[in-house]
């Protein structure tokens, strides 16, 4: 049996550790759980800051001027816009500017529903896809995860790991599935991934084919010619983003495949309100039913314009 | 009175310094005096294209320092001429960075604020007020190695640099923080903006702290102390002759600390005017080397 996503998470952070000089720094990260058992207990290179969020980020920042490579834990996104401060301004710019790279592996954990609410609930891969500097993935399996990892060692570029608490307990991987013509093409992000995967059971029992696309890699955003030519057989495409769908991932990503395929792609991400604690105020990821409904106004309308679900 | 030329001033210091150090101090003060004036001839003269932050007045701390430290690693705030000058950086890549050229320090990407040399080395500063106080604690944190830390008045009030200030002591860090306290931000003085003194907050962070004028060898005596002790703090109260950025004037400085050295150098029987006219043209001589022909100054 695999190693769960929690499990490759500790695997990998203990061999920095221990045998790459590596640094691992973040608030309450030694507490109870170690960071839903993804830290590794008694191994040198942790260091437990402050709750001071920017001077956190940016003393994490200097340890990537040093060479350290650390591993920064941001325990909920929404932490990231006081966090992001160092991480946009100096870490993301200092390679154009200097010549003097900041490679830091930001872990950027989301977790919605559960009443998580406004300040626990957060998904912003989006503001970091916006800054120039930064390579951005969206790991929720065992081997993308690594694959997360090998390209931050690989690269000297500040990474935003964004990753989802509820994919920490899977050992599950995910195929892309493209038919030789399908209705709809479906691209996913993050734990929305998990979502059109549902989705389109729903939708093939009703005789409506789906391709399934799996984007982790964020930015560089590379576009594969396989996805290009399962939209292009298509009639259309959605991208299901975890993030807001305002001016999102999910929208930029809707029109590059535009662009590239002159197919029409619509984008579902969180609506544009504040995230409550319960109920229908959780604005959670477009669940499946959602996706199903989406789909369906979609290829109904097929030759007009596109429509919110 | 806190600012003033000769705050926490100890008499005949200057004396305890060898004749090399204090001709060493001077020689690096009208480095940075005579280049910087330089820049502000070629920047009235449309020259240099982006801003500028002059740290004319303010010479003297960097002189210092550099005088009696060595094998640190410098983080310097945006007002960085005279720490890069005062520390040894390139004299030709300052001037091709100030003129936007590619063979600037700094790429001819960042400009007056933003220099660095690896050399030094002195790491650049993005332009962010008080972020090169975190970077500096997380690059002693990471490298283990002595990291000088400068940084004016304004940014110490900066959430950050407070609390980055803390993580040092807390982690008994190798930082020597070095606030140049020229008392404004902009031209907003201290006293409207906050009620306490960056140096009794290091000392309530609990590291050796102490609060001084800008008189170089008062500042080297303190640093030679206190680098025994780091994570340790120096507020030096100084004077910024000119605007915040450009090069506007609005009154006479408080004091103008080289010319203060000078009186004192006589009482040392060192000739600073030989020393002071030899700066003044071989730094004439750089900048009309670096120059284009039709663009000579």
């Amino acid at each position: 049996m695999g190693k769960t996503v929690a499990e490759t998470i500790k695997d990998l952070t203990f061999d920095h550790l221990k045998n790459n000089n590596g640094l691992l720094l973040g608030q309450a990260i030694t507490a109870v759980g170690y960071v839903n058992h993804t830290v590794p207990k008694n191994c040198p290179g942790i260091i437990e800051l402050s709750m001071a969020d920017v001077a956190g980020s940016g003393i994490a920042v200097g340890t990537a001027l040093a060479g350290r490579r650390p591993i920064l834990v941001i325990r909920f996104q929404d932490f990231l816009i006081l966090n992001g401060s160092m991480l946009i301004n100096y870490a993301a710019k200092s390679k154009d500017m200097f010549q003097q790279p900041s490679p830091i592996f930001v872990r950027a954990l989301a977790i919605e529903g559960h009443g998580a609410g406004p300040v626990h609930s957060a998904k912003l891969h989006n503001i970091f896809m916006h800054f120039p500097g930064f390579r951005v993935w969206a790991p929720i399996t065992p081997n993308e995860y690594k694959q997360t990892w090998t390209d931050f060692l690989e690269h000297d570029d500040p990474v935003i790991s964004c990753e989802h608490r509820s994919s920490f307990s899977s050992r599950d991987e995910y195929a892309n599935e493209i038919e030789p013509a399908a209705d709809i093409t479906l691209f996913g992000i993050s734990v929305g991934r998990t979502n059109i995967i549902k989705a389109a059971r729903t939708l093939r029992a009703e005789g409506i084919t789906v391709n399934l696309v799996h984007i982790v890699q964020l930015k560089p955003l590379v576009l594969q010619q396989s996805w290009l030519e399962a939209l292009s057989r298509s009639h259309c495409g959605l991208v299901v983003d975890t993030g807001f769908e305002t001016c999102g991932a999910g929208q930029n990503i809707a029109y590059e495949l535009m662009l590239k395929t002159n197919k029409p792609v619509q984008a579902l991400g969180l609506k544009d309100v504040s995230v409550g604690v319960s109920g229908d105020k959780e604005n959670l990821t477009p669940r499946p039913e959602q996706i199903v409904t989406a789909v369906k106004n979609r290829l109904r309308n097929r030759s007009g314009p596109m429509r919110s679900a | 009175m806190k600012r003033s030329s000769d705050y926490h001033s100890i008499p005949d210091l200057a004396q305890l310094f060898s004749k090399e150090q204090s001709i060493g101090i001077f020689e690096k003060m009208c480095l940075c005096r005579y280049f910087e004036l330089e820049v502000a001839n070629a920047y009235e003269k449309s020259l240099i294209a982006s801003p500028i932050y002059l740290s004319i007045g303010q010479e003297s701390i960097s002189a210092a320092l550099s005088t009696v430290i060595s094998n640190f690693t410098i983080f310097a705030q945006h007002r960085c001429h005279s720490a890069y000058l005062a520390f040894g950086g390139d004299q030709h890549k300052i001037v091709d960075e100030l003129l936007g050229r590619p063979t600037g320090c700094a790429f001819g990407q960042g400009g007056s604020p933003m220099l660095q040399d690896p050399d030094i080395p002195m790491i650049g500063h993005h332009g962010l007020i008080g972020e090169n106080i975190p970077l500096a604690v997380g690059y002693a944190l990471g490298s283990t190695q002595p990291t000088l830390c400068l940084f004016g008045d304004a940014a110490a009030e900066e959430d950050y640099a407070l609390t980055a200030m803390g993580f040092a002591s807390k982690h008994q860090l190798p930082v020597l923080f070095v606030c140049e306290d020229n008392d404004l931000s902009i031209l907003t003085p201290t006293e409207v903006r906050r009620n306490w003194e960056i140096c009794d907050v290091a000392q309530a962070l609990n590291m050796p702290a102490v609060d001084i004028t800008d008189d170089p060898w008062l500042i080297a005596h303190h640093a030679q102390e206190l680098i025994q002790s780091l994570p340790a703090f120096i507020n030096c109260r100084t004077c910024r002759h000119y605007w915040h950025a450009g090069v506007g004037i609005d009154h006479e400085p408080e004091w103008d600390r080289l010319q203060l050295v000078k009186d004192q150098l006589k009482t040392l029987s060192i000739n600073a005017q030989d020393i002071e006219e030899q700066t003044k043209q071989d730094i004439k001589g750089l900048w009309e080397k670096l120059l284009p022909k039709q663009l000579k100054i």
